[in-house]
Formats: C-alpha cells, sequence, structure tokens
C-alpha cells in the first residue's frame, strides 16, 4: 500500500462505548480506494461495532473516523448514508411490511430505478425478480439476505459495509455473493467486509485486517495470509477451524 | 379512472369492495332513504370520524406514533369555526378566517410537539401529548369569554347551510330541501375528498418511507432518510386533517364545547375506531367509524325491540335492558379485538388472500 495515497477511510484510535461496555479499545485501521477489505476475527471481537461505529448507530467515544478525508465520528446516521456510505447489517433488516420492489425504490434516493441496473442485479439473485411485487416479509432467509445486499447496490456507492453476508446461506448462494461483490469491486465500489467464513474470505478479499478484543492486531494483504498457516492459526485459530 | 382516484390502492377483497359500496351508497341516501335529524346526524358524525380516525391512523397505523393530543386538533379545529362565527357573524368569510387561524394553530402546535419530543423515545412523545392535550382542555374551559367555557358556544353559521334556509316549500322523497339538507351533502362529500386526499398520501413514495421507518427504523436512517423529519411531517399531516374534521363537525353541529370534540372519551373512541377497523389500512377507519357511530347511535332501539319479546325471562330480560347498552358496545369491542386482531379490513384481505392462493 502507498503511504502516500490517502485511504477512503481510516479509523484512528476509536473508542467506542455501549452502556457500561467499553467495547473498541483504539481501532486503528485504513481501507484503501478500491477494492474489498476483509474485516476478519472471533466472535465479539468488536466487528460488528466497528462497522455500526462508522454508520453512527453508535458513537465513538474517542478518536477520528474520517471518510475521504473528512472527519465523520459525529455525523448523524442519515448524513453518513448520504454521503454514499451503505450498509448491509447482519439481521438482514429489510422492511417486511413493503414490496421488493418498494424496497428497492426506497434504497434508491437519486431517483427512479434504473431498468437495466436491476436487470444487472436480477443476474445475481433471480429470486428478486420472481417475488418482484411480494411482500418482503414472505420471502425466505435467503432470498431477504439478497434483497438487503440488493438494496446497496441499486444505486453505484462510494463505501458498501456488510457484516457478514454469508451466514446461513446455501453454498450455491454464497457463490452468487462472490460474483456479485466481485462485480461491484470491479464497478469500483470499495467494500469492507466483516466475515467469519475464511473459504470466502480468502476468496474475495484484496486486503485483510484482522480484529481482537476490540482493537487491529494485523493488517495486510489476503495472499501474505492465505499463504502462510502458522499466521492463520495464530491470528484466527478456532474461528478457522471450525469453519473449513 | 377509480383505481387513480383510489391511488392503486384498492380494498383487495370482494367482500372489502361491496361493504365499502354499501357505505357510501348508505351515507349518500340517508336523506332521502331514513329521513329525519336522528339518521342524519349519526350519517354526518360517520362521514366526520372516517376523517378523524384515518388521519390518526395515518401517524398510529402507518408511522407508528402513539398519541394522545388527536383530539385536541379536532377540537381547535371546532374552535376555530365557533369562535370566528360568534366574534366575526355567521359568514362565509368567518368560516374561511376560523379554518385558516385552526390549522396555522395546529400546525405551529403539531411541529413544536413533534421537533420537541420525536427525537428520543415514542414513549416520551406519547407523554408529551398527553400533558399538551390536559392543558389545552383546562385553557379551553377557563378562557370562556371566547370558548364559552364548559357550557361551549352555540353559533349560527352561513346563511346557505343553516336549517332556515329554504330550496323549496315541497318535499322530495320525505325529506326537507333545506340548508341542512346542503349541509349534510357538504360534510359528506368534503370528507370524502379529504379521504381520498389521505389515501394519495399514504401510497406515495413519502407513505411508504413512513411504513419503512415503522418497519424498521434503524434501517431506514442507514439508507439516508432523517426519520425525525419524516416522524414530525406525518404529525403534522395527521394534525391538519383531525383540524379540518373538527371544522366540518362545527359547521354540521353549530356547537362546539370541551365535550364534543376535546375530551378523552373522544380520543377513546378514535382509538377503537381505528384498531377495531384495522390499523395501517385506512379503510380501516371508513367500516371502523361506521360500524362504531351506528353501534353508539342505535344499539340501545335495538335493545328496546329485542326486549319486547322477551320481558318475561327472568335473567336474560334484564340483561337485555336498554340500560345495559354500554355493556353489550363494550362485548362487542372485545370480541371483535379477540377474532379480528388485525381489525375487520385486515381479516377480509388476509381472507381474499388465501382464497387467491387456494385458487391458485
Amino acid at each position: 500500500m502507498n503511504s502516500s495515497v490517502q485511504p477512503l477511510l481510516a479509523l484512528d484510535g476509536v473508542h467506542t462505548h455501549i452502556g457500561p461496555y467499553h467495547i473498541l479499545h483504539g481501532v486503528d485501521l485504513a481501507v484503501a480506494k478500491g477494492g474489498i477489505t476483509m474485516l476478519l476475527g472471533r466472535n465479539g471481537a468488536g466487528k460488528t461495532t466497528t462497522l455500526r461505529t462508522v454508520m453512527g448507530l453508535w458513537h465513538a467515544s474517542a478518536g477520528t473516523i474520517r471518510f475521504d478525508g473528512n472527519d465523520i465520528s459525529e455525523f448523524a446516521t442519515p448524513d453518513v448514508a448520504r454521503l454514499d456510505i451503505a450498509y448491509v447489517p447482519e439481521n438482514m433488516g429489510i422492511f417486511s411490511d413493503l414490496t421488493v420492489r418498494e424496497n428497492l425504490f426506497l434504497a434508491a434516493r437519486k431517483g427512479p430505478l434504473d431498468a437495466a441496473r436491476l436487470d444487472w442485479i436480477f443476474g445475481f439473485m433471480p429470486a428478486l425478480k420472481t417475488f418482484w411485487l411480494q411482500r418482503a416479509g414472505l420471502l425466505s432467509g435467503g432470498q431477504k439476505q439478497m434483497l438487503s445486499i440488493a438494496r446497496a447496490m441499486v444505486e453505484p456507492r462510494r463505501l458498501l459495509l456488510v457484516d457478514e453476508p454469508s451466514k446461513g446461506l446455501a453454498p450455491a448462494i454464497i457463490q452468487n455473493l462472490i460474483v456479485a461483490f466481485g462485480a461491484l469491486r470491479d464497478e469500483g465500489v470499495t467494500i469492507l467486509l466483516v466475515e467469519q467464513n475464511f473459504n470466502f474470505a480468502s476468496k474475495l478479499g484484496d486486503t485483510v485486517a484482522v480484529m481482537d478484543n476490540g482493537r487491529v492486531v494485523h493488517a495486510g494483504t489476503m495472499a501474505a495470509l492465505v499463504a502462510d498457516p502458522e499466521l492463520q492459526a495464530r491470528l484466527l485459530g478456532l474461528s478457522l477451524d471450525s469453519h473449513q | 379512472m377509480l383505481n387513480n382516484m383510489l391511488s392503486r390502492d384498492l380494498p383487495r377483497s370482494k367482500l372489502l369492495a361491496a361493504i365499502l359500496l354499501i357505505i357510501i351508497v348508505g351515507l349518500l341516501a340517508t336523506p332521502f332513504v331514513f329521513p329525519g335529524a336522528r339518521s342524519l346526524n349519526v350519517g354526518a358524525k360517520i362521514a366526520v370520524f372516517i376523517v378523524l380516525a384515518a388521519s390518526y391512523d395515518l401517524m398510529l397505523g402507518y408511522t407508528g406514533i402513539v398519541s394522545f393530543a388527536h383530539t385536541m386538533f379536532f377540537g381547535i379545529g371546532a374552535y376555530g369555526i365557533g369562535i370566528a362565527s360568534t366574534q366575526m357573524g355567521p359568514t362565509w368569510t368567518a368560516v374561511a378566517a376560523g379554518t385558516l387561524a385552526a390549522l396555522i394553530l395546529s400546525t405551529v402546535l403539531a411541529l413544536g410537539i413533534s421537533l420537541f419530543s420525536l427525537r428520543v423515545r415514542a414513549i416520551f412523545f406519547a407523554m408529551i401529548t398527553l400533558a399538551v392535550a390536559a392543558a389545552f382542555m383546562t385553557m379551553a374551559s377557563q378562557f370562556s369569554d371566547w370558548t364559552g367555557g364548559e357550557d361551549g358556544l352555540n353559533f349560527k353559521v352561513p346563511e346557505l347551510i343553516s336549517p332556515a334556509f329554504s330550496l323549496s316549500d315541497e318535499k322530495f322523497l320525505g325529506a326537507n330541501l333545506d340548508g341542512k339538507l346542503i349541509a349534510y351533502y357538504m360534510v359528506v362529500l368534503i370528507s370524502g375528498g379529504l379521504f381520498l386526499l389521505m389515501l394519495r398520501i399514504v401510497n406515495s413514495p413519502f407513505g411508504r418511507v413512513l411504513m419503512a421507518i415503522r418497519d424498521n427504523d434503524f434501517r431506514s436512517e442507514a439508507i439516508g432518510y432523517r426519520n425525525v423529519t419524516y416522524r414530525s411531517l406525518s404529525s403534522v399531516l395527521a394534525a391538519v386533517f383531525a383540524t379540518l374534521a373538527g371544522v366540518l363537525y362545527a359547521l354540521w353541529l353549530r356547537y362546539n364545547g370541551p365535550g364534543t370534540t376535546l375530551s378523552f372519551d373522544i380520543m377513546i373512541d378514535v382509538l377503537l375506531i381505528v384498531v377495531i377497523g384495522g390499523m395501517g389500512t385506512l379503510y380501516g377507519a371508513v367500516v371502523g367509524s361506521t360500524l362504531f357511530n351506528i353501534a353508539q347511535g342505535y344499539l340501545q332501539d335495538l335493545l328496546k325491540l329485542a326486549q319486547g319479546n322477551i320481558d318475561s325471562l327472568p335473567v336474560i330480560g334484564a340483561l337485555f335492558h336498554p340500560d345495559r347498552w354500554l355493556f353489550w358496545l363494550g362485548l362487542l369491542f372485545v370480541l371483535s379485538v379477540y377474532f379480528f386482531p388485525f381489525g375487520i379490513v385486515g381479516k377480509l384481505r388476509a381472507g381474499a388472500l388465501a382464497k387467491t392462493r387456494r385458487s391458485a
């Protein structure tokens, strides 16, 4: 990584408290423009909290968060979203009383839905086309996950934050996801992806950051981590074994 | 054209469509089919309460906000007409001025309450509305020089819609062709127009954002919608429609007092109408308002009829005594909430959906 190039997203010594709990203990993380960065780590390491803090759903108690050079630490959630940062939460968070169409319609804030772009999305997620006018609450778990990701794809974004997209999905659908995220990267979207499934992560990631106990304990290229089983074992330990 | 008028939000159930049609035809035909002051009163009240309940549903059902100040806005509309008419005389200018002043006051109050309390938890908003509504009720009875205090205001309305005005000395189908008839149709038609306008609002992209906020408020923020702005707009719109309902009600009754528009009893009635009809469907307000007002207006008569036949039976005779009508009304509500947890409209739509599924 060239240090003279400004990262798109930079967290500098970020601490986050949730109620009485101190979750993030000074997270330093730089996400370069373009490419897919994987955020790995065991359960409770602070990965989801990191994403939520960037979105302004929790506010950092110390440290700064910069997006494209601007300090966004104090931004309210809608203002973060309006910087073209899309967030796909782990619990899908779709609007279950609205139809699939209306879910995507609300996500397209800049204008009407673009037919060509929709066709492109349907290519990865044919189920959305089938259930276009159905209530989203009637979709299966995997289809809801697809809808949640599609909502982040419906307009070109600058940064995409994705929390464990592969969780609970069938292998064939995970393959579709790998293709979809690859296509987004080719479009120039920067992606920060939280993942527990190392197989999935190693196929997609360009760079990787590993968290433990509320800190980033390792950052580097994915290729280097894949080539070094010893480092994998030390950093990921149990979570690696249980997911392979 | 019908599709367009209903903003493409069709009843989606044949039975519901039939019921709505009966209600509309019934309201329009009431003066000729059931002549008499009492049936006209019930009809006009149904129309006004459709607007009032639908505007409450805009907040409760579509946005998920609980407010106890809705009758305050209803009262502001009615007092606007009452005060303007007593101070300025029975002219259309007074009606316009009263309506305008009421709308401005309602908008400012609704906006103030929203911005002050919708940033925090929903329960806080409910408490604030309760406090403001209680304060407003006290003020209305204290400023008796203007409001008539607890006695309320009797006032005259413009000649065209006052009972003294006569189109013709002849009766038509048993109905007097007088100002009261004109007033009735004015209330019913304007109420219908306001209802269609609300239907348009909830089916617009704005309405869909409200539903998204109700479904999952943190997701709608993460997509970039400012929840406070949308929630505030929803509560202001609801207040505006409630105010207009109050205006119509005052013009119809030519009277307004705290017990008629401001009291918490009416707030509870509105809540019941929305819940029985079906939250989150404006059609629920139509069905609920009709059922509720007919039950309130005629249950006692029905019991009188029934009692004539079972007078001799000891316990049952006492149960069906006309004085027990409130008991039966209460039972009706408990049963309808038990059997239709999503309201009558929710039940009918679910039934229609299951039918199409089976045949597909």
